[in-house]
């Protein structure tokens, strides 16, 4: 999503993310993308899924950050590019006064990407969801099966090329 | 905090009242029995299905299965333009659309960058303050009648109906309401009404109170709810939750104040906060006060809003900043609001082109305040669960979408 | 205890002339007469339970609740009842394919018939009782353990896990409540020195009316009372202590999957408990069929509401007033665990009627 030229003058919020950007990028600087400081919702991207996992831990142990609260792990797809990935919201509630996006890609037909259910237990659920819609595994996940759909659903619901399933045990899908 | 092991290895044995929890490293003994609270069950809240192990009384597992009333929210959202989901936001948290449409609406709006009239933004927060007694009278009501205290539940549906007719007054509607548009209101407030809304706060209050007394006080409805279902601060906050349960659990975190949006800035109300004297920090009876106490802080902000309200000037209309076709420029927001269940909030990503979002993924407070469930089961006894369930207040419509 | 010493009795007719006049009634060789003994408690149950039992407990409820009640059905929803039986009774009888079908069926038999049994033993006025042993008291305690036979069969026969949930529930508590129950009725008896059911009446009868009943003849009378009270709450599976047929947990506890006629009967044992164990504390602690009024000087109205008929009519309205305070408790408390049900049988309510015993025990011994 290509951004219109930055505002000269940045919010207090948007200034609280980019000083907890600089944070995470001294570390991780190699596997993620520069901060993209737009006024809705800044984010930055995790270029090597491989570390995401590591990237998480650090977000929510290093006590200058301390983000502890996963507001929202939202799947999408990205049909142009041929990629799905996640978009997480993360927050350091009550502590620090910053919020930050974090985006993870995953190319389409191999759509795997490590599981954070471990560090924010909230995304157990939301992972889920994510497979269930979207078809992205998420390795080392729990408990990673349907949530909304049935168990035995065919399909990804919410990819932009999904074709409803013919029948459902006998009950006729499309209308 | 380390990694915990995984949930099937754990059972948990616990005295009574919830204290003393001692870990026991047990597989699957015989004694255990699958028991099923099934899709319909006149506890549950809706369509939730919850399967319980249980050895004996003591339930060593219970695991919400969701989906029954699955309606493809996010799936319709890509397929219809942005005014026309504000109907399908409605239906989601159907007993708070009010609020759920205003958390829309500001998503939306922060994307479109335009200016509400002064006299809209208080319009929505009235009615938003209404629902949220509407929805906290409901929350009590059934979580009495879940203990076995079949009256609260009446009385808490008579205030209601008085709520549903202002609204209806207000809307047109009683339940789905279709009110809060992007950029303004459908309809002003009709001659009047200001008038009954405050008649309506002046006789609310004592029966806020009243509703306080009969639970509250009452030693079997304590004994119940009483240090069931712990829940620390740190746990909570790391399972996302947030309004009522989180505020519950000791965590002073009120999204009007904390990330404000519209006029909460400028009126005063207090987060409500338990005290740890009456209940345990983290319990459920904590989080019915929590909500008991929010009801008459609405009354606050209702009554501050009332006397704030600019008058409406010959010809207001409340569309009158609704732009011709709502189509926002390209970007993504995750915009928020503090529904009467927790925070609700909406991750949509506009491509510029379309007025029909990419993605609006609705990041429900009920979804994750229930995922918590299986934790905080643990151990308990059945009629705890019910307690249990009851306090997280779930709508089932907002959990599956 | 010479009768004629105590009151006159007017129509001049003795104790227990009517069910004696009954037993001894033969048609064509038949005991007919035993048939009619037996049979005018059972009318009575069933006219009481449609009346005032079911209508009653709903526009009670209905108006502690701000609002009608059954209004449709009659001049004030009167014939609600009736249109309710009427729809059971011509309702299919379902009967669970892998249910044990002999346990399903003979559970609300068998439930049935441990309550109406102890109806024996309850003096409708002085001249009729069903049967007037001299230890009705004791008999009306005992047979009510027959429920819960007809309880666990009901629960297991239903082949279904919340209703074994709610037998095993309810049959623990009502063998747990039996204890303080027993033990304050004990209290009781030993104020009047019998068993027998009529001799209770009787012993209550004098000319200052209500200050004859043994609740106001002892200081400390008040607290077997109170503890039969609630005991017997538990004793009828009644809120706060339906935990066994808690709705919002269990759908309808042991009796779930009973429809139609089968749950009309569940449902007739549970009014007739609340009846029996509500006569039983009248009879004991406020003078069964003993007038309450007083002779004041020349107003001898202790005379003149004596007697038969005034007799049947007294017990009655003391029954329904105990059943009137079941009601009002159920729609006002919620319900306790089953833990904490147990917590309160054996450990507030049994030593409190050891207590009691004790110290009734006491000023009978020393004090009288």
């Amino acid at each position: 999503m290509e951004e219109t030229p930055q505002v000269k003058e940045l919010s207090g919020e948007a200034r609280a993310a980019a000083a907890a950007y600089e944070i995470i990028s001294e570390k991780f600087g190699d596997a993620i993308t520069p901060l993209d400081a737009n006024p809705t919702m800044p984010f930055f991207e995790v270029t090597d899924a491989e570390r995401w996992l590591e990237i998480a831990l650090f977000m929510r142990d290093n006590p200058h950050l301390r983000f502890t609260y996963l507001a929202c792990l939202s799947g999408m797809d990205y049909p142009d590019e041929g990629k799905l990935g996640i978009v997480c919201n993360l927050e350091s509630l009550g502590e620090h006064d910053h919020r930050l996006a974090v985006k993870v890609r995953c190319d389409r037909d191999n759509a795997v990407i490590p599981t954070v259910a471990r560090v924010w237990k909230t995304a157990e659920w939301h992972e889920r969801e994510a497979y269930d819609m979207y078809g992205i595994t998420f390795s080392n996940h729990p408990d990673l099966r349907r949530i909304l759909c049935p168990e035995d659903w065919e399909g990804w619901p919410l990819r932009k090329d999904y074709k409803v399933q013919e029948s459902y045990h006998g009950i006729q899908v499309p209308y | 905090m380390q990694e915990l092991p995984k949930a099937e290895h754990r059972s948990v044995r616990v005295t009574p009242n919830g204290k003393n929890r001692v870990v026991i490293e047990k597989d699957l003994s015989s004694e255990e029995m699958i028991l099923n609270m099934g899709p319909q069950h006149p506890s549950t809240h809706g369509v939730l299905r919850l399967e319980c192990k249980t050895d004996g009384e003591v339930v060593v597992e219970a695991e919400p299965y969701l989906g029954y009333l699955h309606r493809c929210f996010e799936k319709h959202a890509e397929m219809v333009d942005y005014p026309g989901i504000v109907p399908f936001v409605d239906r989601m948290d159907y007993l708070a659309a009010m609020n759920s449409e205003f958390a829309y609406c500001i998503a939306v709006e922060k994307l479109l960058d335009i200016e509400i009239p002064r006299r809209v933004e208080f319009l929505r927060v009235i009615v938003a303050e209404l629902n949220r007694i509407a929805s906290h009278l409901v929350a009590i009501g059934t979580y009495a009648i879940d203990l076995g205290a079949f009256t609260p539940f009446l009385f808490c549906f008579r205030d209601r109906e008085h709520i549903m007719s202002l609204l209806e007054w207000a809307s047109g509607a009683r339940m789905l309401y279709n009110y809060i548009w992007i950029g303004g209101a459908s309809y002003d407030f009709p001659k009047g009404m200001q008038k009954r809304i405050d008649e309506f706060v002046t006789y609310f209050r004592p029966k806020a109170l009243e509703l306080q007394r009969l639970l509250t006080e009452n030693e079997i409805f304590v004994k119940r709810t009483k240090g069931i279902g712990m829940m620390p601060a740190d746990v909570a906050v790391n399972y996302g939750w947030s309004g009522p349960m989180l505020r519950g659990s000791g965590v002073e975190w009120d999204l009007r104040r904390n990330d404000p949006y519209s006029i909460y800035p400028e009126l005063d109300f207090k987060v409500c906060v338990p005290d740890g004297k009456h209940s345990e920090i983290g319990d459920s009876l904590s989080r019915h006060l929590v909500r008991a106490y929010e009801m008459e802080e609405s009354l606050n902000i209702i009554e501050q809003c009332l006397d704030k309200m600019p008058a409406a000037e010959e010809g207001f209309n409340p569309r009158a900043a609704i732009p011709k076709r709502i189509r926002p420029k390209a970007g993504e927001v995750y915009g928020r609001a503090e529904n009467p269940r927790g925070e609700l909030g909406f991750y949509i990503v506009s491509d510029g082109k379309s007025t029909k979002p990419v993605r609006c993924k609705a990041r429900s407070s009920c979804f994750v305040n229930l995922s918590a469930m299986k934790e905080m089961s643990m151990g308990q006894l059945i009629p705890d669960l019910v307690a249990i369930i009851g306090s997280i207040d779930i709508v089932l419509g907002e959990v599956d979408r | 205890m010479m009768l004629s010493n105590h009151f006159p009795i007017p129509m001049s007719m003795s104790l227990n002339s009517w069910s004696d006049a009954l037993s001894q009634w033969h048609l064509f060789g038949l005991p007919l007469g035993l048939v009619v003994i037996a049979a005018i408690p059972l009318v009575f149950i069933a006219l009481y339970a449609l009346t005032y039992g079911v209508y009653g407990e709903r526009k009670i409820s209905a108006f502690m609740q701000d609002r009608l009640g059954p209004m449709e059905v009659g001049k004030w929803g009167i014939l609600q009842t009736l249109a309710d039986i009427l729809k059971l009774l011509q309702k299919e009888d379902i009967v669970n394919t892998n249910a044990d079908k002999f346990l399903f069926v003979i559970g609300p038999g068998i439930l049935f018939v441990g309550s109406f049994m102890a109806f024996a033993v309850l003096p409708f006025g002085p001249a009729f009782i069903g049967a007037d042993l001299n230890v009705g008291l004791f008999y009306a305690i005992g047979i009510v353990a027959l429920e819960v036979v007809g309880i666990l069969a009901a629960g297991w026969g239903s082949n279904n896990k919340w209703a074994l949930y709610g037998a095993i529930r309810s049959v623990a508590q009502i063998v747990s409540y039996e204890i303080p129950a027993a033990i304050a009725i004990l209290c009781g008896a030993m104020m009047a020195g019998t068993l027998s059911m009529q001799q209770f009446s009787i012993l209550q009868q004098g000319e200052y009316g209500f200050l004859h009943f043994f609740l106001f003849q002892n200081p400390i009378a008040w607290l077997p009372f109170l503890i039969y009270f609630i005991a017997s709450l538990a004793e009828t599976n009644r809120a706060p202590f339906d935990i066994p047929e808690a709705e919002s947990e269990l759908v309808a506890g042991y009796f779930t999957e009973y429809s139609g006629m089968k749950f009309a009967v569940i449902f007739l044992a549970e009014y007739g408990s609340m009846f029996m164990v509500s006569a039983i504390i009248s009879v004991v602690f406020l003078g069964g069929w003993s007038s309450p009024l007083p002779n004041i000087g020349s107003f001898a109205l202790n005379d003149w509401t004596t007697g038969p008929v005034w007799g049947a009519a007294w017990i009655v309205l003391k029954g329904f007033f105990f059943i009137f305070l079941q009601m009002w408790l159920r729609w006002t408390l919620p319900r306790l665990r089953v833990d904490q049900l147990m917590y309160v049988c054996w450990k507030v309510l049994t030593p409190f009627a050891f207590v009691a015993f004790v110290l009734t025990a006491v000023w009978e011994i020393y004090m009288k």
